[in-house]
């Protein structure tokens, strides 16, 4: 029977909430943290939410009836409460896939974070976490290369890989800057960086950065018989601009470039990474403007969502905090989104804030990269919480070293192969952690300064954004 | 404390390495079966190949027979070890765990080390 059109505002829930509502395989499934306005209902806010992240408006219009709204609209199909807090609770939304166009993480998120977040009978949102069918998964790119080829290529199997983000962040010439690069990669690094906001400035123009990075590069791999890389950042203020500097890169026969996915903008992200599969090239990823868009705990979007989002953009490496160093992290969060960059087939796990199943297909997995604040002494905490499919990025703790770069380099170096041995060895590193990097310094003079160095360098500050849990 | 440097050059062939634990002091027929240990523990496919020092970066080195697949005897792998290193005097030798599901190696290092060039 056809419906009649009936003009006026109608309450969200009448339409939006179908608490019996089973979930399809083919579905996207949202979980929002909610915090309504005082007096609107658990239901209604929903429902509220689901209707303006969908096909939802403020008021009927007749041309509702001239579709099949209940095919096309995403539905809440279930509320619990958030652990800890009285206010919020979490939203369960389930979308049907005609609404998302294939391929297009871009679409997808300007419906689920576009103007709902704005919508004023909510007081703040945040995404936790999406579900993205294997469908949807298996029409978006994915990584350039994934974490097996990557090892193939550069050669380095049975460890996390190591690298160094060159400082000062700016201000250098491109010679010293790749003098800079040449000592960290002659020392034992397998990767150099250029820090985010190194693009093209009046100091050092892109062009001579990467001639004399390649330089360095070519004599290291020369010097210890490794192979090396500096991810070259191509970030740039136009999208011609950013091919030009790729298409460069690739000339001078280097292996990885880099790009910040939130500031460059995922279409041109997602373009650099089919360039970068098409080309041959590596692609590392840097995160900048994240903490904008994840760390409040009640509004924005959870960084295990950007965590998915890149892996279907495609990039081979993705910073991802490092737990124990000088950037924000919670441990479990943390576990929680580098087996969502890496692994092929993921479970709920509310312990690590995953809210969905998520299967990934044959969509290669992402390096996480640990960077930011780390040292030495971090070395055994982090080869115990990353293990070996992720790059440990020592800025500070390797240019920092009183010897300079090499020294620091190859004390990481030692260091972390100590703790890989050990590991294998069956001992605890984290327990064991001083006896066994006191034991590697005596072969190293480079490792005994390091660790006399930055011995009682700590950052110990609590979490911002913490897992919800029962805290009273 | 004076200032040190770090001390490679690429006129000296004590600078060039060769992947993981090239860093560490050579490993010591003890260290070396705990390693083994640890491949046969995850069920990784053991195998043993070898290089010409001078070839070393090259991906493929020369194989000492086949991986052996499902071997879990720590002696009958240390044993190919030895017999590879006996039968290739000067070259490098270097075991790895073939890890089947992910299509790539859990473990590679050279557990004999050639002269190097």
């Amino acid at each position: 029977m056809a419906k009649k059109y009936d003009a006026g505002v109608k309450e969200y829930r009448s339409t939006y909430w179908e608490p019996d509502y089973k979930v399809k395989d083919s579905d996207v499934l949202a979980v929002f943290k909610v915090i309504p306005q005082p007096g609107i209902d658990r239901e209604e806010a929903a429902a509220a939410v689901a209707a303006e992240s969908s096909t939802g408006t403020w008021t009927t219009v007749w041309t509702d009836l001239l579709t099949d709204l209940d095919y096309y609209k995403g539905r809440a199909y279930a509320i619990e409460d958030v652990p800890g807090s009285d206010d919020a609770f979490y939203a369960f939304i389930a979308y049907p896939m005609d609404l998302f166009e294939e391929g297009s993480v871009v679409n997808v998120f300007t419906s689920l974070v576009g103007n709902v977040f704005g919508f004023k009978a909510v007081r703040s949102l945040r995404l936790e976490d999406v579900r993205f069918p294997l469908w949807f998964v298996t029409t978006c790119f994915g990584p350039p290369h994934g974490i097996n080829v990557e090892r193939d290529k550069m050669d380095k199997y049975g460890r996390p890989l190591l690298g160094c983000t060159i400082k000062p962040k700016l201000g250098l010439s491109a010679k010293n800057y790749g003098r800079a690069v040449y000592e960290c990669l002659r020392g034992g690094l397998d990767f150099t960086k250029d820090d985010e906001n190194v693009n093209s400035q009046p100091f050092m123009r892109w062009r001579d950065r990467f001639d004399f990075c390649q330089e360095a590069i070519e004599k290291a791999e020369k010097e210890t018989g490794e192979r090396k890389g500096h991810y070259m950042n191509v970030t740039a203020p136009t999208v011609e601009e950013m091919y030009k500097r790729a298409e460069y890169a690739k000339e001078i026969g280097t292996p990885i470039i880099m790009s910040d996915y939130l500031t460059l903008g995922w279409a041109a992200h997602n373009s650099l990474s089919k360039w970068c599969r098409d080309n041959g090239m590596l692609l590392h990823v840097h995160r900048a403007m994240h903490a904008v868009i994840d760390r409040n705990p009640n509004h924005g979007i959870n960084f295990r969502v950007l965590t998915k989002l890149l892996r279907l953009l495609g990039g081979d490496h993705l910073h991802s905090g490092t737990v124990v160093g000088k950037l924000e992290g919670d441990r479990e969060a943390t576990l929680g989104w580098i087996d969502i960059m890496r692994d092929r087939y993921i479970k709920e796990d509310r312990s690590r804030g995953i809210f969905f199943d998520q299967d990934w297909g044959g969509m290669p997995g992402v390096f996480p990269v640990a960077s930011g604040g780390i040292h030495v002494w971090h070395m055994p905490a982090l080869v115990s919480i990353f293990g070996n499919d992720s790059v440990l990025q020592f800025g500070g703790g390797t240019l920092g070293h009183p010897w300079g770069n090499a020294a620091g380099a190859a004390a990481n170096r030692v260091a972390l192969e100590a703790c890989v041995q050990a590991r294998n060895e069956g001992r605890e590193i984290e327990k064991e952690g001083k006896d066994i990097l006191i034991n590697a310094a005596k072969h190293s003079p480079e490792l005994k300064i390091a660790m006399e160095t930055w011995k009682e360098i700590k950052f110990e500050f609590d979490t911002v954004d913490k897992l919800d849990t029962q805290h009273r | 404390m004076s200032v040190q440097d770090y001390t490679s050059r690429l006129s000296d062939p004590a600078s060039r390495k060769m992947g993981t634990f090239s860093y560490l002091p050579e490993m010591d027929d003890a260290q070396i079966r705990k390693q083994v240990e640890w491949i046969v523990k995850h069920g990784w496919n053991p195998a043993v190949e070898h290089t010409e020092p001078e070839h070393a970066t090259s991906n493929y080195w020369y194989m000492w027979k086949l991986p052996m697949f499902g071997e879990t005897d720590v002696d009958a792998i240390l044993a190919e070890i030895k017999a590879c290193a006996e039968a290739n005097p000067g070259n490098h030798v270097r075991l790895i765990g073939y890890n089947n599901f992910t299509q790539s190696q859990g473990a590679n290092m050279v557990v004999v080390r050639g002269k190097m060039v």
